[in-house]
C-alpha cells in the first residue's frame, strides 16, 4: 500500500473543503441520510402543515367527536371516519393532525431551545476548565457534584414548585416554556463539558497553539480562533444527543402531568391525554407517540452518521 | 486499592452533603406551601401553630441540620433497634411525611419492594439478553444479525418508556388480551396460580425498561469485544490450536467485560430515575410513583428524602464501579 502511494505519479486533485468531505462521508451512512429527510419532513409538517391544513387546533366540533382515523374504513365500513380528519378527532370534536402539529411546534422547539442552552453552558465550561488551569479544578468538580444529582427528580421538584410563579411572570406559555428550557438545559450540559474540556486539554499541547501563544495571541482569541474550531465535531455529535434528550425528557416531564398545561398541546401531553382512553381509541395514543419516537430515532441516526463523518479516522476510508 | 476505598468513601461525605444542600435549598426556595391545600376558614394564629407543628417557623439552616440529624442519627437508631431489639433511639423524633403523618421510612420500605421486583428483574433480563447480543454482533460485524442488533438498540434507545409501556398495553391487553394492564400489588404468591399471575404482570414493566438497558449494554458489550477481537493476544491464542469457543468465550470475553461491569454498575441508580416513568404507566405503587405523590402534595420531607436517596445511590454506584474496575483489571492502580 505504501509502495503505490510513492511510485504513484502526482494527479492534480480538485481542493475540497472539508465540509464537502464531511457531507461525502455523511451520504454513505444510508441511515443517516434518511434520519435527516425524515428530520426535514417532520420540521416542515410541524411548521408549514398548520398554514396549509388550515384547521384550529382548538376549534370544538362536538358533532365530528371521535373520528376514527382514515384507515379504520380499510377494516370494516361501519366506524365513523372522514377524509376532512384523517387522523380523526378526539372526545371534544377537536382535530388530531391539527394537535399534533401545534404540539410537534412546541416539542420541537423546546428540545433545539434546551439543547442550544445545555450545548453553550457545557462549551463554556469545558472550555474554560480546559483552557485556564485555575478554573479547572473547581469547575470539574462542579460537573461531578451536578453529575451525582438525581436529575430526574430534581426536575420533577423545580418543575412542580416554579411553575406558579413563573407562570403568573410571563403568562401561562412563556412561564411554562422558559421553566421547561432552563430545567432540560441546566441539568445536561455535563457531558458536552467533559469531551470539551477533554479535547482543550489535548489541544492545548499541540504546536500551533504554541505557535499562536508565542505571536501574543490573547486568550479570548485563542479560544475563538483555534480551540472552538477543533472542538467543533464533539459539540456537534453531543449537540444531536442533546436535542433527542431534550424532546423525550420534555415528552416525559408532560406525560408524568408536570409539563405545559394541558389546552397547549405538546407531543407528550397528547400521549398523556389519551391514555384514560386508549382501549377505546388506540390510535390516539400511536400517533403522538410514532412522532415522538421517530423524531428521536432519526436524530440519533444523524448523530451516528455525524460522529463517523467527522472523524477523520473512519473519513476518506 | 484499600486506602483508595477509603478516601474515596471519604469524599463521598461532603459531595452528599452539597448534595443534600442543594436539594433542600431548592425545596426551600420554592414557593409551594405544605399548607396551601388546609381549608380557606382556618384562623391565621391556628395556621400559625400548625405550621409550628410541622415545625416550618424555624429558620433554614436549623431545620436542615435537623433533617441531616434525623436521617443519619435518628433513622439508623430504629432501625438498629428493630433488628437487636435494643433501645437507642428512645422516642427520638423520626422524619415525618407531611401528608401521611407517618415516618417516611415506614412508606418507603413498603414500597420498596415493588420497585426492586420490577427494576431488579428488569436489570437482570437486560443485562442477560445484551451480553450474548453484544458478543455475537462483534464476532460475526457487518452480519444481518448485527445489522439488526444496532437497529434494535438504536430503537431502545430513542422510544421512550412512557410510549413503549402504553403500545404494550395497546397490544397485548387491549387486543390480545393476554397480559393484566395494572400491576396488582396487593397480589400475594403463596400458590402457583398466583406465581403465575405475579408473572403476568411483571413481564410488560420488566420488557419495556429491560429494552433500555438491554440497548445500552448490548452497545458497551459489542464495542468492548471488538477491542479485543483484534488484540494480539488473540491471535496468539489463536495459533496454538485452541478452540474457536474457548478462544472468544474464555479470553476474549472475560476481558471485554472488564469495562462492560462498571457501565453495568453505573447504571444502575439511573434505572431507579427511568422506573418513575414505568411505574406510572402501569400504575405499579413504588418509589416513583411515591414521589409523585409527595411532589404534588408538597410533602417536603418525604421529596426530599426520597430524592436524596437517589443521591445516594447514584454516588454509592459510581464509587462501587470505579473499585470494581480496579479489581478486575490487574493493569489499573489507583494508588
Amino acid at each position: 500500500m505504501t509502495d503505490s502511494a510513492v511510485t504513484a505519479p502526482p494527479v492534480p486533485v480538485k481542493t475540497r473543503s472539508q465540509w464537502a468531505d464531511v457531507w461525502d462521508q455523511f451520504k454513505t451512512h444510508k441511515g443517516a441520510v434518511i434520519g435527516l429527510c425524515f428530520l426535514v419532513f417532520i420540521t416542515l409538517f410541524v411548521t408549514l402543515g398548520p398554514v396549509l391544513w388550515g384547521i384550529d387546533p382548538k376549534a370544538l366540533d362536538v358533532r365530528n367527536k371521535d373520528v376514527r382515523p382514515i384507515y379504520m374504513a380499510l377494516f370494516s365500513g361501519e366506524h365513523k371516519t372522514q377524509w376532512a380528519h384523517p387522523m380523526g378527532t378526539d372526545n371534544l370534536g377537536r382535530d388530531i393532525m391539527a394537535n399534533i402539529m401545534q404540539g410537534g411546534q412546541i416539542s420541537l422547539a423546546v428540545g433545539w431551545t434546551a439543547m442550544i442552552l445545555s450545548v453553550f453552558i457545557g462549551t463554556l465550561i469545558g472550555v474554560l476548565a480546559g483552557y485556564f488551569r485555575r478554573l479547572d479544578g473547581l469547575l470539574m468538580r462542579f460537573t461531578d457534584l451536578v453529575l451525582a444529582l438525581p436529575l430526574l427528580p430534581l426536575l420533577l421538584v423545580m418543575m412542580l414548585l416554579f411553575r406558579d410563579p413563573l407562570r403568573a411572570t410571563f403568562g401561562p406559555e412563556q412561564g411554562i416554556f422558559i421553566l421547561i428550557v432552563t430545567g432540560i438545559g441546566i441539568t445536561s450540559w455535563m457531558h458536552t463539558a467533559r469531551i470539551v474540556r477533554g479535547d482543550v486539554l489535548a489541544l492545548k499541547e499541540r504546536e500551533f497553539v504554541l505557535a499562536a501563544r508565542s505571536i501574543g495571541t490573547p486568550a479570548r482569541r485563542m479560544i475563538t480562533r483555534h480551540l472552538l474550531p477543533n472542538v467543533l465535531s464533539p459539540i456537534m455529535v453531543s449537540a444531536t444527543l442533546g436535542l433527542a434528550t431534550a424532546i423525550i425528557t420534555e415528552s416525559a416531564l408532560s406525560f408524568l402531568g408536570l409539563g405545559f398545561p394541558s389546552d397547549f398541546p405538546t407531543w407528550g401531553k397528547i400521549l398523556f391525554d389519551s391514555v384514560d382512553r386508549m382501549t377505546a381509541f388506540p390510535e390516539r395514543v400511536l400517533w403522538p407517540g410514532l412522532a415522538i419516537s421517530l423524531t428521536v430515532l432519526s436524530v440519533n441516526y444523524i448523530g451516528d452518521g455525524l460522529r463517523d463523518a467527522l472523524d477523520p479516522r473512519i473519513r476518506g476510508l | 486499592m484499600l486506602t483508595y476505598t477509603i478516601r474515596r468513601l471519604l469524599m463521598a461525605i461532603p459531595t452528599l452533603l452539597f448534595i443534600a444542600l442543594v436539594i433542600f435549598l431548592l425545596l426551600e426556595l420554592a414557593p409551594g406551601d405544605p399548607m396551601g391545600q388546609m381549608p380557606l376558614t382556618i384562623p391565621p394564629e391556628v395556621k400559625e401553630r400548625m405550621r409550628a407543628a410541622l415545625g416550618l417557623d424555624q429558620a433554614w439552616y436549623v431545620r436542615f441540620y435537623l433533617w441531616l440529624y434525623q436521617f443519619f442519627v435518628v433513622e439508623p437508631q430504629y432501625w438498629f433497634d428493630a433488628v437487636f431489639g435494643t433501645n437507642l433511639a428512645d422516642g427520638a423524633q423520626r422524619i415525618i411525611s407531611f401528608q401521611s403523618r407517618s415516618p417516611v421510612f415506614t412508606t418507603i420500605g413498603e414500597r420498596l419492594p415493588q420497585t426492586l421486583w420490577v427494576v431488579g428483574m428488569s436489570y437482570i433480563v437486560g443485562v442477560l439478553i445484551a451480553i450474548p447480543i453484544g458478543i455475537i454482533s462483534a464476532y460475526k460485524q457487518y452480519s444481518v444479525f448485527d445489522q439488526v442488533g444496532t437497529f434494535v438498540s438504536m430503537v431502545g434507545f430513542s422510544v421512550p418508556p412512557f410510549f413503549s409501556g402504553v403500545l404494550v398495553i395497546v397490544i397485548f391487553s387491549v387486543n390480545l388480551g393476554w397480559l393484566p394492564s395494572i400491576y396488582d400489588t396487593t397480589l400475594v404468591v403463596d400458590s402457583w396460580d398466583t406465581f403465575g399471575l405475579q408473572i403476568k404482570q411483571m413481564i410488560m414493566p420488566v420488557m419495556v425498561l429491560a429494552l433500555q438497558t438491554t440497548a445500552q449494554v448490548s452497545r458497551y458489550m459489542r464495542a468492548s469485544m471488538l477491542d479485543n477481537l483484534g488484540q494480539d493476544y488473540v491471535r496468539t491464542a489463536r495459533a496454538k490450536g485452541m478452540s474457536e469457543s474457548t478462544v472468544v468465550l474464555k479470553h476474549v470475553l472475560r476481558n471485554s467485560l472488564i469495562p462492560v461491569v462498571t457501565v453495568i454498575a453505573l447504571g444502575i441508580p439511573s434505572i431507579f430515575g427511568g422506573a418513575i416513568i414505568t411505574e406510572q404507566v402501569f400504575k405499579v405503587n413504588g418509589l416513583g410513583q411515591l414521589l409523585i405523590i409527595a411532589l404534588q402534595g408538597n410533602d417536603i420531607p418525604m421529596v426530599m428524602t426520597l430524592t436524596f436517596l437517589f443521591a445516594v445511590l447514584i454516588v454509592l454506584f459510581n464509587l462501587i464501579a470505579d473499585i470494581l474496575y480496579g479489581v478486575l483489571d490487574p493493569r489499573i492502580r489507583y494508588d
